[in-house]
């Protein structure tokens, strides 16, 4: 099993919902972060005075796959979240050792 | 004679002043940063406990009792004599609205200071602080203003709504207590930007709408004057804000939500002392000189290198002095025949403006001398001083002084 992790513009997440679920994928996490790469942040001001802020506000999504179906998920979701401007984001998988669903206690693939 | 339309007039005045406090308290609270939000409206909310219990125990007698040309005495002490009137005053409201009216002035007063002090001061100095200051600052000026008998109300200078008394009292008072206090950890080159302009810019309305019962309240009858007073106030502060906004755009390159909303209460502060003493467009007049210049006047802090964290200074001293000195300019007797003439006005000349000037010149020099005396007494006598401990600014006052959290989001 792998834990696709990709982190994207806020606004691209719903088009990246409906692409992995399209796909299949049934559970998805997603958290609010800040960051940046080589997009830098942009410009406050309070009071006349200017801030740079260099985070810029992202979402963070997690999914986990069977290994087979990574590499696919990873590409539905490089797709939808593209826009070809500069802060698109990245994806990248991470090997997961085991799963356990709460409720049942399957483990495994039963668990995804 | 009690005249019931005055009387309710004044009820509604009241309301909408005390409302002020709550308003201020937000207007201040959405600019600092979310760690200290509840510390800021606590500041400020407590001033209505403290300072109204102090108030009918001996404030207000202090401010308004007898007949001495300084300062006030016992005789309203403990809410007595509760249906006389302070001498002098021909009152068509019953008594006891008028003192819980002022009430309401006593109250927003050291409340405007919190603004200066922002993310640095203890919570117990600060309440000492509050309780001294009302009484040994803010009652004896008052007196001089606001009592017939006081010694400044004698001489003619005009002050219809308190902008000596509240704004340059307030204004320099916050001066002197962030040199006592000093600076914040990072201020001038750390960004402190404020967490909730929202909150802010519904406090201005807040305090907007109070105004109303601010200044045409203090007109203490329903009438053409009280009438007058509403015009101006909302006549000054439209101005003022435009003022604002048009220098940030032009100097500034960019017009903020967070200038118009000062703007806006920097005219509302000029207004204050003019309120039922000008007519015609000098409300307009006054209150788009007092935008500009308060701009420009909040950049004093860096000039001079003293932390006002939330411009009180440059609105509220600045804003107070520009207004109560342009009231000897535009005064005009036939809007109040119990003003005077200022300098624009046919047979004025600046006797006025001279009374204004020694006015505001008393107020500066009273209020910053012992503002500074108190503070530095209260830094030494109470533990820990004034100001918070380092660590305390670093994570944040509300957990560390009142062990609570503003925004808890998660779902627990």
């Amino acid at each position: 099993m792998k834990l696709v992790v990709a982190i994207v513009k806020p606004f691209k997440v719903d088009d990246v919902k409906t692409a992995v679920q399209d796909f299949g994928v049934q559970g998805l996490t997603m958290t609010e972060v800040q960051g940046f790469g080589r997009q830098r942040g942009h410009t406050e001001v309070y009071r006349g005075a200017e801030y740079t802020v260099d985070f810029v506000p992202k979402v963070k999504l997690e999914i986990l796959v069977e290994d087979a179906d990574a590499s696919a998920v990873a590409d539905r979701i490089t797709e939808a979240a593209r826009t070809g401007k500069i802060g698109d984001g990245k994806v990248w998988v991470l090997p997961v050792e085991g799963v356990v669903r709460i409720r049942t206690g399957e483990a495994g693939s039963d668990a995804l | 004679m009690i005249n019931t339309g005055d009387t309710a007039w004044v009820l509604v005045a009241a309301a909408l002043v005390m409302f002020m406090t709550p308003g201020l308290a937000f207007f201040y609270a959405g600019m600092v940063r979310a760690r200290n939000v509840l510390t800021m409206l606590m500041q400020n909310f407590f001033c209505l406990g403290l300072v109204s219990v102090l108030w009918a125990i001996v404030v207000y007698s202090i401010a308004f009792g007898g007949t001495n040309r300084l300062i006030g005495n016992l005789d309203f002490a403990w809410l007595g004599h509760f249906n006389t009137a302070p001498h002098g005053l021909a009152l068509t409201i019953p008594p006891s609205l008028y003192m819980t009216y002022q009430l309401m002035f006593a109250v927003i007063t050291p409340a405007l200071i919190t603004g200066a002090i922002a993310d640095r001061v203890r919570f117990g100095a600060w309440a000492w602080f509050v309780g001294i200051w009302v009484l040994v600052v803010y009652a004896p000026i008052a007196h001089w203003v606001f009592a017939p008998a006081g010694w400044l109300a004698r001489r003619g200078a005009l002050d219809f709504a308190g902008g000596t008394v509240v704004h340059v009292n307030a204004g320099i008072a916050a001066l002197a207590v962030v040199i006592v206090i000093g600076r914040r950890r990072g201020w001038p080159h750390a960004p402190m930007p404020p967490h909730s302009l929202p909150l802010t810019l519904l406090g201005t309305g807040i305090l907007w709408f109070g105004w109303f019962g601010f200044n045409a309240g203090s007109a203490l009858r329903a009438d053409g004057l009280a009438v007058q007073a509403l015009v101006n106030t909302h006549m000054a502060a439209a101005a003022a804000m435009l003022g604002w906004v048009v220098a940030e755009r032009i100097h500034g390159g960019r017009a903020t939500i967070l200038g118009a909303a000062s703007g806006a209460v920097a005219g509302l502060v000029a207004i204050t002392p003019c309120a039922g003493y000008v007519g015609g467009m000098s409300p307009i007049a006054i209150g788009a000189i007092t935008g500009v210049i308060c701009y420009f006047a909040v950049n004093l802090k860096f000039k001079l290198g003293f932390d006002d964290a939330l411009d009180v200074v440059g609105v509220h001293l600045v804003g107070g002095i520009v207004g109560s000195l342009l009231l000897g300019f535009f005064a005009d007797k036939a809007v109040n025949g119990a003003g005077r003439n200022g300098v624009f006005v046919h047979g004025g000349g600046f006797g006025l403006l001279g009374e204004q000037a020694l006015a505001v010149g008393a107020t500066l020099v009273y209020s910053f001398v012992m503002t500074l005396a108190i503070a530095w007494v209260i830094d030494k006598v109470v533990p820990g001083g004034l100001r918070v401990g380092e660590e305390s600014e670093n994570v944040g006052l509300d957990l560390r002084e009142h062990s609570e959290v503003a925004y808890s989001f998660a779902e627990r």
